[in-house]
């Protein structure tokens, strides 16, 4: 039995295409399709329902402490008002999840994917066991709205007198969005500014509702956008996707995370991951873009130009704004260099495609 | 959803359109509306020989690979080649700018074992349930 969002039923009314996701029946997009949601998003503005990620909840005198030992991030330095990418990774330096830490008022919320949700939460308490700090699981109390595009903050302004444009990329606050207490981050994983908010969910449908009176008074295009537009956004960008990216067997080195990992603070994983770094891998994350038309998949192999097998895709899609069919995947070491031809094998059929610098898209908040 | 009544149908949801011993034939509005945003169209080469639900192409949506299976025996006389610049003709015309190929017709009692636009329906309406 999957599990619903509180706006399950709003996106049944409005014409979501329902699949099931890591567990919940989630939109994977709406009438307009996930191309026109893409380009929304990249052009003004557009809605997730994001309630299906993992909500972690960490307060207590020592919670800093405790999220510190598991995550790879610096989180004594995250001040206090400001959120932060981060894995979790095993003793082996392999990642468990990819997660963002939000520290607002001294308390903590991690984000994490559903589908290692039950996991990141037996993890957390295993190795905070020693800390004092509570854990508390909000995935069910409260609701996560994503909005994204260059209008977001115009958008939700207007529901908290202004507040919105004030929070800096990867800020956060408790805000009152529509009269409503929760905490919003200037976050989100689109490549585009943007914002997500948390609200208890039993408010989730009331704001999500205002976002679309608001858009309707003040003339902003704006539009729901489900799951595989939210992919083709994170792909653009170069951001991971875990169970593409990232999965038991990945390190933060071959997945080109070493950015993530703050190797002169102490987290479960840290002493292979800095091993790892010292060593040359032997297989490492790129993306190509095909120069023979083709759709790559997950799972199809990579060859180099003799035909031997060198690599395998994790992500591959027609790419929306660049326009490319494009792909991730992991390589051996030796072919990773931009400029490298390839080839994919699709269905059969090889493929030729080329190694490229990443990210296709460089996020508009950058720069 | 668009239920166009001049063509046959294959359980599959390929479409087949009648033309002296020619057949044009593409895949229908619900089968385009089930795949989402198609982003890719592989079609076959001209003389290529096809029978009856055997895959003749691909059709590659945000979401998936599906194979595309002939309707009828025959053989390729023309292929829509505007689909490899837009292949998004599959999902706004299904019945019309978004047809895949054409094929010579072996023998044209075989369009009368597809289903019309009446059981079409009735069909497709049974599989949302």
């Amino acid at each position: 039995m999957s599990k619903q969002t509180p706006l399950y039923i709003w996106h049944r009314s409005h014409g979501a295409k329902i699949a099931p996701f890591a567990g919940w029946d989630m939109p994977v997009q709406y009438h307009t399709g996930s191309i026109q949601e893409h380009h929304l998003v990249r052009r003004a503005v557009g809605a997730f329902d994001i309630s299906h990620m993992g909500r972690i909840h960490c307060t207590g005198p020592e919670a800093a402490d405790a999220l510190q030992a598991v995550l790879t991030a610096d989180i004594h330095a995250l001040a206090d008002g400001m959120s932060s990418y981060a894995l979790l990774c095993r003793e082996d330096g392999t990642i468990i999840d990819d997660v963002f830490v939000y520290r607002c008022d001294n308390e903590y919320l991690v984000v994490g994917n559903a589908s290692n949700h039950e996991r990141d939460l037996a993890w957390f308490q295993r190795q905070m066991a020693g800390y004092s700090t509570t854990i508390t699981d909000r995935t069910a109390s409260t609701a996560g709205i994503a909005l994204q595009g260059p209008h977001a903050a115009r958008l939700l302004d207007s529901l908290c007198d202004g507040a919105a444009s004030s929070l800096q990329r990867f800020g956060c606050r408790e805000l009152s969005v529509h009269g409503v207490p929760m905490l919003v981050g200037r976050t989100g994983y689109t490549g585009e500014d943007g914002f997500e908010l948390f609200p208890p969910s039993a408010h989730a449908e009331a704001v999500w509702d205002a976002c679309f009176a608001v858009a309707a008074n003040e003339q902003i295009d704006f539009g729901p956008c489900g799951l595989a537009a939210r992919d083709s956004l994170r792909f653009e960008a170069g951001f991971h996707l875990y169970g593409h990216e990232l999965d038991d067997t990945t390190n933060p080195v071959e997945a080109r995370l070493k950015w993530a990992c703050a190797l002169g603070t102490e987290f479960t994983g840290r002493a292979a991951i800095e091993s790892a770094m010292n060593n040359r891998t032997t297989r490492v994350l790129v993306t190509f873009v095909l120069t023979e038309k083709a759709v790559p998949r997950q799972g199809y192999d990579v060859l180099d130009s003799r035909g031997h097998v060198i690599g395998v895709v994790t992500s591959g899609m027609f790419a929306p704004t660049v326009e490319e069919y494009a792909g991730n995947a992991y390589v051996m070491s030796e072919h990773a260099k931009p400029g490298t031809e390839i080839r994919i094998d699709v269905r059969g059929q090889q493929k030729a495609a080329r190694v490229v610098k990443r990210p296709l898209y460089t996020p508009s908040y950058r720069g | 959803m668009k239920f166009d009544d001049s063509v046959r149908y294959a359980k599959s949801h390929e479409w087949a359109r009648a033309d002296g011993d020619e057949v044009t034939v593409g895949i229908s509005d619900y089968a385009q509306d089930s795949l989402g945003d198609v982003v890719f169209v592989e079609l076959p080469e001209i003389g290529a020989r096809f029978s009856t639900g055997t895959a003749f192409g691909v059709v590659e949506s945000v979401k998936a690979a599906s194979d595309i299976y002939a309707p009828v025996d025959g053989e390729v006389v023309a292929v829509n080649d505007a689909l490899n610049d837009s292949p998004a003709a599959v999902n706004e015309d299904a019945f019309g700018d978004g047809w895949l190929i054409k094929l010579k017709l072996s023998d044209a009692s075989q369009l009368d074992d597809l289903m019309s636009v009446a059981d079409y329906k009735t069909y497709t309406e049974g599989l949302d349930d």
